[in-house]
């Protein structure tokens, strides 16, 4: 149960809300106090979140901080948060993003002020709910309205092109989001008329109905993820949203569809999720390797960027269908380290976009000569994105392709090239912008400033945080991975804890 | 000889309505000021709200009944008129079709659709829907010097006498069947009598099915639905795509589910289509209309497609979805017509896609109500859309219509395209012409009623929910 003094999951979520209504009823010319009221709330949920990190009883599977009210009892709904190992990080990677979207949004928004930082506080508000319910109505209910405001964000303020991302985006999502609709029903009907995850997850269905229901969810998860073949609103999405917008989809929206596999499809349908581990480890792999290849010969940054994140997401949706602990342990952990790198990326696209509103490749060069800071900053994403050691992107691909390596030798020796090209096409970017010949178009551009140093900063923390010492983070996980994993399987789970002790020691 | 009064208490109601059309004929003539009627039917609809208390029974030898689903639908009428009436006051003098008439159509006409919801009788049903349905054409052409509007009426009223012959020969057949026109009798006399299976039997079932689909506006019987819709005076396109649409439900699930209830099969198998036509021609085609009034007619005519999935479920939970399926249509329709409402000034349409063009930044507010219309019209979470959607489709499932429901969600969500087109006009788009809008403290208090109640169901149902079953018990 929740000992605080406040309800702090309902908190997390209501209160950017309530922020959102407080900047409703301030008059639009007034830009400067909507910004600091926007980030003041954002630092108060970000604080108040905080005792998820501090007081979070790492021992336990149990859901922690919990907050159980009625809410429609004709249906059974009940209004009922909680956090697990499986999801408290991603709430605290929801609560960082937002004032970070807030800070890099500073400048760069000049119109519809007002709107902008509405829509930013809802979605995040919303997001944090969809990864705190545990009541699957709720949850539906959180996972589409953070539709709503994200429609706007990029429709509103995002690129040249940015009505037709938008457009993509939402009907990728629909149409996914309303077959899960079609599966919560069907589950819900055959489950004795319960909403309560926990309660559904202790049930067994027949493998029939869980192999449809499956997919029914799939269609959603894999679609948000983004998974091949439906990755393609993703680009698109990625290159026309404003620097905010792409920091919400890359740190925690696409982080919704990875973190439902794990909340939802694995312990629901654990035979049907075994039976198409093959399909899963298969698509992982076309993601990490198809993606990795088109990102080699984008002319686009944010485009480049968008198509890393369709690979990076491949690792992680291998190291959950893996099975295994490191698997699943290295893919959570990778959600938040790919949420920290490509986050912090686009917000360095978005810092040098300000300054000259492109974002052609072929636009740039020899920066590190004229923005020296800004270059020390982006290398220093650049080779946590490549996953180099002592960084957080090394831990995180490092157990997802141990997992996989577990699960099929083969999958894990492709995903391996996946990391090579990484490391290519990553390189490239950084030595096409920062070195080479300078660019006329980048002299006498100003260096970073303290507010966009502000921004990054906490996430270079987190970089070598977890990098370095990525225990703290880790512990969060075991026992809920722990008891996911005795649910899918009970049998042969013995050898795979072992080799996961192993690795535990090798990284300590 | 022994002249027996029937007991007047479940027709009260009906007959202060009555009593209220013609007050407001006769004040019509003495009162200059024509916005002071206008007042009058409000307030007297709140005092037909309130004799409905306490009004429950049945009355002229069975004929007349009035119970929770009638008053259920009673209650979605009532709010159907007076945000109609709210927002009919500024623009029909805009319109300059000012005329005390107006308003006594209207109740007229609201008075057709409670006869409907409360008839046990197809006789007294047929009077009911002609009632509703004759003071709805004239309502239609009400604005003279318009031709388009003429044409609707014209439209409406052939198309809607065509339906009312295929009511009347279902009827017919029926009788010669039974004997009967008593709803309760007729089931009686079907499963006494053995007729199921009867061929005649399926065939009135059939044309009530045709009759019923033209009030609901069903594909294939939608026909005069885009045109009276964007003819009509739109007060009157918002008064009748609610108010005929949800009698034409009570109407259906009364005569469907009580009188037909020994042919189930039969007549969910002929509902079948008609939904998922309705659903697949109206969200399809609205991706093609460039005026918003037509689309709303073609959306109107998808969410008649999915109200009857509740129907097709055949059962008291399906009922109640399908009604708590119209109370939330209400609300979420008639304020995106206030919308409408507000950008029709003086000499200027404003019923254009086009004329949405970069609304927010004129008119911020405006836009985002619209917003909140149109995505509760989606189907999206937090609106009230999402939760009437979510129990149709609850109760089609636990029927046994899972495939039914995955037809549903993938034409809502190709409706995403086209109400979500309208968001993109307003918020992304440039202004290319400067939009006044047409302010009044009435659109502002039916604005202000449809948003509060679109959020606020959206985000807690229980209240509704509730009370559609509660209206069931001893259905």
């Amino acid at each position: 149960m929740n000992t605080l003094p406040y309800p702090i999951l309902s908190t997390i979520i209501f209160l950017p809300v309530v922020g959102a209504i407080v900047l409703l009823i301030i008059s639009r010319s007034q830009e400067t106090l909507l910004k600091w009221i926007a980030l003041i709330f954002a630092v108060a949920t970000f604080l108040l979140s905080l005792p998820l990190f501090t007081n979070f009883d790492k021992t336990t599977y149990k859901m922690q901080f919990v907050e159980r009210h009625d809410w429609i009892p004709a249906w059974n709904i009940e209004y009922f948060l909680g956090v697990d190992g499986i999801s408290v990080l991603l709430v605290l990677l929801t609560t960082v993003s937002s004032i970070l979207c807030i800070l890099i949004s500073w400048n760069a928004i000049k119109i519809k002020v007002k709107e902008f930082y509405i829509s930013i506080l809802l979605t995040c508000g919303a997001i944090a709910g969809v990864f705190c319910s545990v009541d699957l109505f709720l949850f539906y209910i959180f996972w589409e309205a953070m539709l709503i405001p994200m429609y706007l964000i990029i429709g509103v303020w995002g690129g040249p092109n940015r009505i037709y991302a938008t457009i993509k985006f939402i009907l990728y999502t629909l149409v996914g989001s309303v077959l899960m609709l079609v599966g919560i029903i069907y589950l819900y009907l055959i489950a004795g008329r319960t909403f309560d995850i926990l309660e559904l997850t202790t049930k067994t269905y027949a493998y029939n109905v869980q192999f449809w229901l499956f997919w029914a969810f799939f269609s959603a998860f894999a679609v948000k993820v983004p998974m091949f073949p439906v990755h393609t609103w993703l680009p698109d999405a990625h290159t026309e949203a404003p620097t905010a917008g792409s920091v919400i989809l890359a740190a925690i929206l696409i982080k919704m569809g990875a973190y439902g596999f794990l909340r939802f499809s694995i312990p629901l349908f654990p035979d049907a999720t075994k039976a198409m581990v093959p399909v899963m480890l298969t698509l992982s792999v076309i993601a990490i390797i198809y993606a990795a290849l088109v990102c080699l010969i984008q002319k686009d940054l944010k485009r480049l960027i968008a198509y890393s994140s369709v690979s990076h997401m491949g690792f992680i949706t291998l190291g959950i269908f893996a099975l295994n602990s490191q698997g699943i342990e290295g893919g959570i952990l990778q959600m938040i380290n790919h949420g920290v790198v490509t986050g912090a990326l686009f917000m360095c696209v978005g810092v040098i976009y300000d300054r000259t509103h492109s974002r052609q490749i072929a636009d740039y060069g020899g920066l590190a000569t004229h923005m020296p800071i800004y270059a020390a900053f982006f290398m220093v994403f650049t080779l946590a994105a490549v996953g180099l050691p002592g960084t957080n992107g090394f831990i995180g691909e490092f157990l997802t392709l141990l997992g996989g390596f577990t699960k099929s030798k083969l999958a894990g020796v492709l995903a391996c090239t996946g990391v090579i090209i990484g490391a290519a096409y990553m390189l490239w970017l950084y030595q096409q912008v920062f070195f080479m010949r300078v660019n006329q178009k980048v002299i006498g551009l100003p260096d970073m400033d303290l507010r966009e140093m502000v921004a990054l900063a906490p996430l270079i923390i987190l970089v070598f945080w977890i990098g370095v010492y990525p225990v703290p983070f880790l512990d969060f996980m075991h026992p809920s991975v722990e008891h996911l994993l005795e649910r899918v399987n009970s049998t042969g789970l013995a050898q795979e804890v072992n080799i996961a002790k192993v690795i535990m020691e090798v990284i300590r | 000889m022994n002249l027996q009064y029937p007991p007047l208490g479940p027709v009260m109601p009906e007959i202060f309505m009555t009593a209220l059309a013609l007050i407001l004929l006769l004040a019509d003539l003495i009162i200059k000021k024509k916005e002071a009627l206008s007042a009058i039917s409000i307030i007297g609809v709140a005092i037909v709200a309130y004799t409905m208390i306490g009004s429950s029974g049945v009355t002229f030898g069975g004929m007349y009944i009035s119970d929770g689903y009638s008053s259920f639908f009673k209650i979605i009428f009532f709010i159907n008129v007076v945000i109609s009436i709210l927002i009919s006051i500024k623009y029909i003098a805009v319109e300059r079709v000012n005329f005390g008439e107006y308003y006594s159509l209207i109740i007229v006409s609201t008075l057709g659709m409670m006869i409907m919801a409360s008839a046990a009788d197809l006789i007294v049903l047929y009077l009911g829907l002609e009632l509703m349905a004759l003071s709805t054409y004239i309502l239609a052409g009400f604005i003279r010097h318009d031709i388009k509007s003429n044409e609707a009426a014209l439209k409406y009223f052939l198309l809607g006498a065509f339906s009312s012959a295929f009511l009347l020969y279902g009827i017919s057949i029926i009788y010669g069947l039974t004997g009967t026109t008593d709803i309760k009798a007729i089931a009686l006399t079907i499963s006494e009598k053995g007729l199921t299976g009867n061929l005649a039997l399926s065939l009135s079932m059939v044309l009530f099915a045709v009759a019923f689909g033209f009030k609901i506006a069903a594909v294939p019987f939608h026909m005069w639905a885009p045109d009276a819709y964007e003819g009509a005076p739109t007060s009157i396109t918002a008064f009748m795509s609610v108010g005929p649409k949800a009698a034409g439900f009570a109407v259906l699930g009364r005569v469907f589910m009580i009188a037909f209830a020994n042919i189930k099969i039969e007549w969910a198998s002929v509902l079948i289509p008609l939904a998922i036509l309705s659903m697949g021609v109206g969200n399809i085609v609205a991706l093609a209309q460039t005026n918003i009034k037509r689309m709303l007619a073609y959306s109107s005519i998808a969410h008649a497609g999915y109200a009857l999935l509740g129907l097709i479920a055949a059962n008291n939970e399906g009922l109640a979805s399908m009604m708590n399926y119209m109370f939330i249509y209400a609300f979420m329709n008639l304020g995106a017509f206030a919308v409408i409402i507000m950008l029709r000034t003086e000499g200027f349409r404003g019923d254009s896609i086009n004329d949405y063009e970069g609304l927010a930044k004129k008119h911020p507010l405006l836009a985002a109500l619209m917003l909140i219309f149109m995505f509760s019209l989606t189907g999206l979470p937090p609106t009230a859309g999402f939760i009437g959607k979510l129990y149709v489709f609850i109760s089609a499932i636990n029927a046994g219509y899972t495939w039914l429901v995955i037809v549903a969600v993938v034409f809502s969500a190709i409706s995403a395209y086209f109400y979500l087109r309208i968001v993109m006009y307003m918020y992304m788009r440039e202004p290319k012409v400067e939009v006044e809008v047409s302010k009044s403290g009435t659109l502002g208090v039916a604005l202000g009623v449809t948003t509060v109640a679109v959020l606020s169901i959206g985000v807690y149902p229980k209240c509704l929910v509730d009370l559609a079953k509660a209206a069931l018990s001893g259905f």
